[in-house]
């Protein structure tokens, strides 16, 4: 009858599109919240893809949950910015050689009111010495993500065991970078961000950058293939045609090239030594 | 097609039906034979409808056994149908709901349609052979019901106080189409409270109280002159239970 | 209220502007919900159907699993989603994680008890009615099922749409086996989500009303088919 016909048509229309996209010469790359966020990928992506053919799909996720996915073989390439994760990611036999390819930093933002007295100020673990001593609210992502994993080697740098010191001051709010901001807007609470995700974040409320520039804040970002001998279904091939590409002229000059509200968000630096 | 054996008699042997500590068919026997129009009466609760579901197979008798003549097939079409006191129809069309009946029966499909019209035309439901069934008033809807069941041309057709609900206007096109099913060969058994119908439509009267069957008689006997107390009693209004 | 203000602002511009980018994600939202209720009703139906007309010993355990799953918590589905389809996991080899078509098996996992519950209660509480009238003229339980869901079709009519309804707002479960790919596995839903996180949020609840007033000619329509043909059949 006219109504079951029309019915299964819709259900093919609806299906269509789905096998269309299993066509397609694609590779997923596991990524982080908040480079995504900062808007990157949607900058850098189109100009790949329109020279190679090659799609590549981004699957944004804090940095312990992108490695993981990397390791169940779910992700072509990881592209990340934890340095210590990563080499244990290599160490484990997951991943092929790390490169890389740019790097940001990270800021201390707080509210303008600043209860802990520390805007302005050069030293990144000084200023946390004294957010925990004024017991001033502070918003930690808590996701295992290299921003997290920033914060937890900043505190013991400062002396400061944050699993035993911490109290009802600081929120561990374990979200990505975005939500982790909207929170310390509400609190008007401290956080450290990731510049990148700060120049895009536009629900500042009473928020600024307090504390910047302190060489312990530089945040590297390094990519890595999967590697095939350990899941065979990795596309080896396209993901280091991306991964070439990143570190190649173009691709620094483009990162380089990438601006919000008029500031450059990344700095490219592949080929350097030690990073 | 003519049946090769007719499904009566119909003999019910020390028939027992319980519900719980309940015994509502307490021990009942006997021959329904082809022919007469049986009719069943009873006060509330004797046991009636119950009897008659035990007769089309809706119920399974707790004790005794119920025999039809002739098994009906596993799977071949139903030679007895039942019309309840309120008809169930499908949200089809006056139409859609006969030739459903004829589907069950594994009528071929180019012949439905046409049986299901002609059996509409019987009843005098024709003109609304597309009208969606269940917006005809309560008339209609049992003229349908029946038309349904002529459609199958059964041996043996069941009733329920079919026109309980029904007007007296209503009631009247009722009987006429029991009559004219019971002329083109059906075997009728009727339950009814109404006693002017009992004594229109009936050849012989079946008198349950309290889960037996306390009399039965040519129709004219029993109602002028009942064997037994109770119908004496119930005939004079004063046993309503 | 101002924000609210702001939102409604935002929402209409984007209507207007019929932003390609944003047709694309309305579109994969609708593609990826309708496939989901139509599987679900596939398989949920005539599941509730059979518990409805069956007996069978365990079925008053049946019913009360059937409904307590309607409440299963979106984001669980995901996650055992997830594993399942990971390439660590046992149906990995199909490599249709973090596409649409997982989207769709996630959904279809949360709506499917959701139809076959509610469908079982509509089609029990109709067979109480119809079932000595049925068996008197023959019909089998198979047959009885499927001719109290035609019945039924206005009813289930609605049970449809909350499905779709369902379906159309979740964003716990796609978002793990999507993945939320600009282009390829992002919805409304979870477009809402990412820029509720990134802080945009006049953005996020525009998108918000532009999928409510979506869900909403939706069930407009489904209502008028419905009316109409009730109309005709009672």
């Amino acid at each position: 009858m006219v109504v079951a016909r029309r019915a299964f048509v819709a259900l093919l229309v609806a299906l269509v599109p789905f096998a269309a996209q299993a066509q397609d010469k694609f590779i997923t790359v596991a990524s982080t919240t908040s480079t995504e966020q900062s808007g990157l990928f949607g900058f850098l992506l189109p100009v790949f893809q329109k020279k190679t053919g090659i799609q590549v799909r981004v699957v944004a996720l804090g940095t312990g949950q992108a490695l993981d996915v990397a390791r169940r073989g779910d992700a072509d390439v990881v592209f990340v910015h934890a340095k210590s994760a990563e080499e244990k990611f290599l160490s484990e036999g997951h991943g092929v050689k790390r490169y890389p390819v740019m790097y940001n930093d990270f800021v201390l933002i707080g509210p303008k009111s600043d209860p802990a007295k520390i805007a302005g100020g050069k030293d990144t673990l000084v200023a946390l010495k004294k957010i925990q001593a004024a017991q001033a609210p502070f918003v930690s992502r808590g996701d295992r993500s290299g921003t997290h994993m920033a914060e937890l080697t900043l505190w013991k740098d400062a002396g400061i065991e944050i699993d035993k010191s911490k109290g009802p001051w600081y929120r561990d709010t374990g979200q990505g970078m975005g939500p982790a901001l909207n929170t310390a807007s509400s609190l008007n609470a401290y956080v450290l961000a990731d510049r990148g995700t700060w120049l895009a974040f536009k629900n500042r409320g009473g928020l600024a950058i307090l504390v910047e520039g302190d060489k312990r804040l530089f945040n590297q970002y390094g990519v890595i293939l999967v590697n095939p001998d350990k899941h065979p279904t990795v596309k080896k091939d396209l993901g280091q045609t991306f991964i070439d590409w990143l570190v190649s002229p173009e691709g620094q000059k483009l990162i380089a090239d990438y601006k919000v509200g008029g500031e450059q968000l990344f700095f490219p630096n592949a080929g350097q030594p030690g990073v | 097609m003519r049946a090769r054996f007719s499904l009566l008699p119909l003999r019910l042997s020390d028939v027992v039906f319980t519900v719980g500590p309940r015994r509502i068919i307490d021990g009942i026997s006997l021959q329904l034979d082809a022919g007469l129009r049986t009719v069943i009466i009873g006060p509330n609760g004797a046991g009636k409808s119950v009897l008659l579901r035990l007769c089309h197979g809706l119920l399974r008798p707790t004790g005794g056994s119920i025999d039809w003549n002739a098994p009906e097939i596993a799977g071949g079409a139903r030679r007895q149908a039942m019309v309840f006191q309120r008809p169930v129809l499908l949200r089809r069309s006056a139409l859609g709901n006969v030739t459903y009946a004829l589907k069950l029966a594994n009528v071929p499909m180019g012949e439905r349609e046409e049986r299901a019209l002609e059996a509409l035309r019987k009843v005098g439901l024709e003109a609304y052979a597309n009208h969606s069934a269940r917006v005809l008033s309560g008339g209609e809807q049992q003229r349908l019901a029946l038309a349904r069941v002529w459609a199958l041309r059964p041996e043996v057709l069941f009733l329920d106080e079919p026109t309980a609900s029904l007007d007296p206007g209503a009631t009247q096109e009722i009987e006429k189409v029991i009559e004219a099913l019971h002329a083109a060969g059906t075997k009728i058994v009727l339950v009814t409270h109404n006693l002017g119908q009992a004594s229109r439509l009936g050849d012989e009267i079946l008198f349950l109280h309290q889960g037996r069957l306390v009399e039965r008689a040519p129709a004219d006997r029993f109602l002028k002159q009942p064997a037994s107390l109770e119908a004496a009693k119930f005939l004079e209004g004063e046993l309503p239970w | 209220m101002n924000s609210i203000a702001e939102a409604a602002a935002q929402a209409f511009g984007l209507i207007l502007a019929a932003d390609p980018n944003l047709v694309g994600i309305v579109l994969l939202s609708l593609q990826v919900s309708l496939a989901s209720v139509t599987t679900a009703c596939i398989l949920g139906l005539p599941l509730g159907a059979a518990i409805a007309v069956n007996e069978f010993p365990g079925k008053r355990f049946v019913v009360v699993v059937l409904n307590a799953l309607m409440g299963l918590p979106p984001v669980v589905v995901g996650l055992f989603v997830y594993l399942m389809l990971s390439r660590a996991g046992p149906l990995g080899v199909f490599g249709i994680l973090f596409t649409p078509t997982a989207m769709v098996i996630a959904q279809t996992i949360l709506i499917a008890p959701l139809m076959a519950a509610l469908s079982r209660q509509v089609v029990a509480d109709a067979w109480s009615e119809y079932r000595e009238q049925l068996r008197s003229l023959g019909e089998t339980r198979l047959g009885a099922g499927a001719t109290l869901l035609w019945d039924l079709r206005f009813t289930l009519a609605t049970l449809v749409m909350a499905g779709f309804g369902r379906a159309a707002s979740e964003v716990g479960a796609v978002i793990i086996v999507g993945g939320n790919i600009d282009g390829v596995t992002r919805v409304m839903t979870t477009t809402i989500a990412l820029e509720t996180s990134k802080g945009d949020l006049p953005l996020a609840l525009g998108l918000g009303f532009i999928l409510l007033f979506i869900v909403f000619l939706l069930n407009a329509g489904a209502y008028v088919v419905k009316e109409t043909a009730q109309r005709r059949y009672g």
